[in-house]
């Protein structure tokens, strides 16, 4: 079915949580090494479009596609191709009870079946990539949100995944850990991951897209190359949303210039 | 005062051979109650229809009337359809099943308490349903419904007491042959009621040093 070589295509996605509709009619592929930007107003649908990408979320209709497997087709293996997508969550969702190295271990011992040993040998490499080899032993909470949120990535990581889906994952963060977290993501743009992004910091997703989704009331309003949304949109509304950011960007500096 | 002293120490050796009995109903009766807790709280909220009201009945059924009563049934009123249990063996089934359906409730609670994210979590790396629920949910249910869990177990212990009332010669029933024996119902109780003390004041210990040890730390 899938004849191009996208790594996944998604077609006509729908989302309806009781009458109202969240992801309307939403299409667009992805290829490999690709960095995809997901934009818009709360309340886009954004997060929902992107849970739906590794089955967290039933469509309601349309299909995605990874490779060649349908991933909305109901006798899909859901728990095997979730394994080849990383996820990461706005609030990172560490499982609270195991200690970071667990955290990275759970999934290569009981998905991938590796031995106790090995899965400890790729844990510390994973969370050496992101800087936290000396937090192997430390239990999520005794972690700032920043460090938490790169456990999550390297918990991702460590899967070896095809793709990396990231869900708002600097929204729950205070400024100072925004920045080590973004560093870990452009180190991963870097080495060539393909990567969907929903994020509301404009400027990262400038700086690294590829390409860019804009989305207002769950559907796709304009997409194009970072260059073309943030700087010559064509669709009115994406220009408004761009306008107005960077109107409460000079706003936030007014207000701290009036308050210093 | 010095009487009851000499008193309490000539009749400790049997109350004291009682109080194992007491232990032996309780380790048994909770680690039954402790399996088949799990079991009926996975099932009530896990599975369909069938086998959740089969859980929801039994938990409904057995907080729903006295152990007293459940005891009787087991010891008394089975032998009338062929099942023949001991005197020891009865409280053991008794107990265990009235805690199996006091802690399945404290663990159902737990398991309702754990955040959808971290069932999420569990997903997204590719567990499956039911990997989620033995490696995610359930280890955290136990430490959200450890504070509860701790004070069903003392409780059990106490209640123990009740299968002196099917010739069960438990630290009660010890207790209650050597005040009719004596006719110093005070003294023996006093004793009795002292060893109980001592039981739970250990347990109570041991299970906060657990708490401590388990709590969620966020």
């Amino acid at each position: 079915m899938n004849g191009s070589k996208d790594l996944m295509r998604v077609s006509g996605l729908q989302k309806r949580f009781d009458n109202k509709t969240v992801v309307n009619d939403v299409s667009f592929t992805l290829a490999p090494g690709e960095i995809k930007g997901i934009i818009g107003p709360s309340g886009a649908g954004k997060s929902t479009l992107i849970r739906c990408l590794n089955g967290l979320e039933p469509v309601d209709g349309g299909q995605v596609w990874l490779d060649d497997i349908e991933l909305t087709a109901r006798r899909a293996d859901l728990d095997a191709l979730r394994a080849r997508i990383g996820f990461v969550f706005q609030d990172f969702n560490l499982f609270t009870h195991l200690t970071v190295r667990r955290n990275v271990t759970l999934g290569l011992i009981r998905v991938k079946k590796m031995s106790r040993r090995d899965a400890e040998t790729v844990a510390e490499r994973e969370l050496a990539r992101v800087g936290l080899a000396n937090k192997l032993d430390a239990y999520p909470a005794e972690l700032s949100g920043g460090q938490q949120q790169r456990v999550s990535i390297a918990r991702a990581l460590a899967m070896e995944p095809e793709l990396m889906l990231f869900d708002e994952p600097t929204s729950a963060l205070d400024p100072q850990s925004v920045g080590s977290v973004l560093r870990v993501m452009r180190q991963l743009v870097a080495e060539g991951m393909t990567m969907i992004i929903v994020s509301h910091e404009m400027a990262f997703i400038e700086a690294v897209a590829d390409d860019v989704l804009f989305m207002v009331d769950g559907a796709i309003v304009e997409e194009g190359s970072a260059k073309q949304i943030f700087h010559h949109p064509e669709q009115q509304a994406t220009r408004a949303f761009i306008d107005g950011i960077a109107a409460a960007m000079v706003g936030d500096i007014e207000n701290q210039a009036t308050s210093a | 005062m010095a009487d009851w002293f000499v008193f309490a120490r000539e009749n400790l050796p049997a109350l004291l051979h009682g109080t194992l009995y007491t232990i032996a109903i309780w380790v048994v009766a909770m680690i039954a109650g402790f399996l088949a807790g799990w079991l009926l709280a996975v099932m009530r909220v896990y599975s369909k229809p069938p086998l959740r009201w089969l859980a929801v009945g039994y938990i409904e059924l057995i907080r729903g009337t006295p152990l007293l009563v459940q005891m009787f049934i087991i010891y008394m009123g089975l032998p009338q359809v062929g099942i023949v249990f001991s005197p020891l063996t009865a409280a053991m089934v008794a107990i265990g099943i009235n805690t199996s359906a006091y802690q399945a409730e404290y663990f159902r609670g737990g398991i309702r308490a754990v955040r959808a994210g971290q069932t999420a979590a569990g997903r997204a790396i590719g567990l499956t349903h039911a990997q989620t629920i033995r490696h995610i949910v359930l280890p955290q249910a136990f430490r959200i419904a450890l504070p509860q869990w701790a004070n069903e177990v003392v409780l059990e212990l106490k209640y123990t007491s009740v299968a002196f009332a099917i010739s069960v010669p438990e630290l009660m029933g010890e207790a209650k042959m050597i005040g009719a024996n004596t006719f110093r119902y005070f003294d023996i109780f006093l004793v009795a009621a002292v060893i109980y003390l001592v039981l739970v004041t250990v347990v109570t210990s041991v299970l906060d040093l657990i708490e401590r040890r388990y709590a969620l730390r966020h």
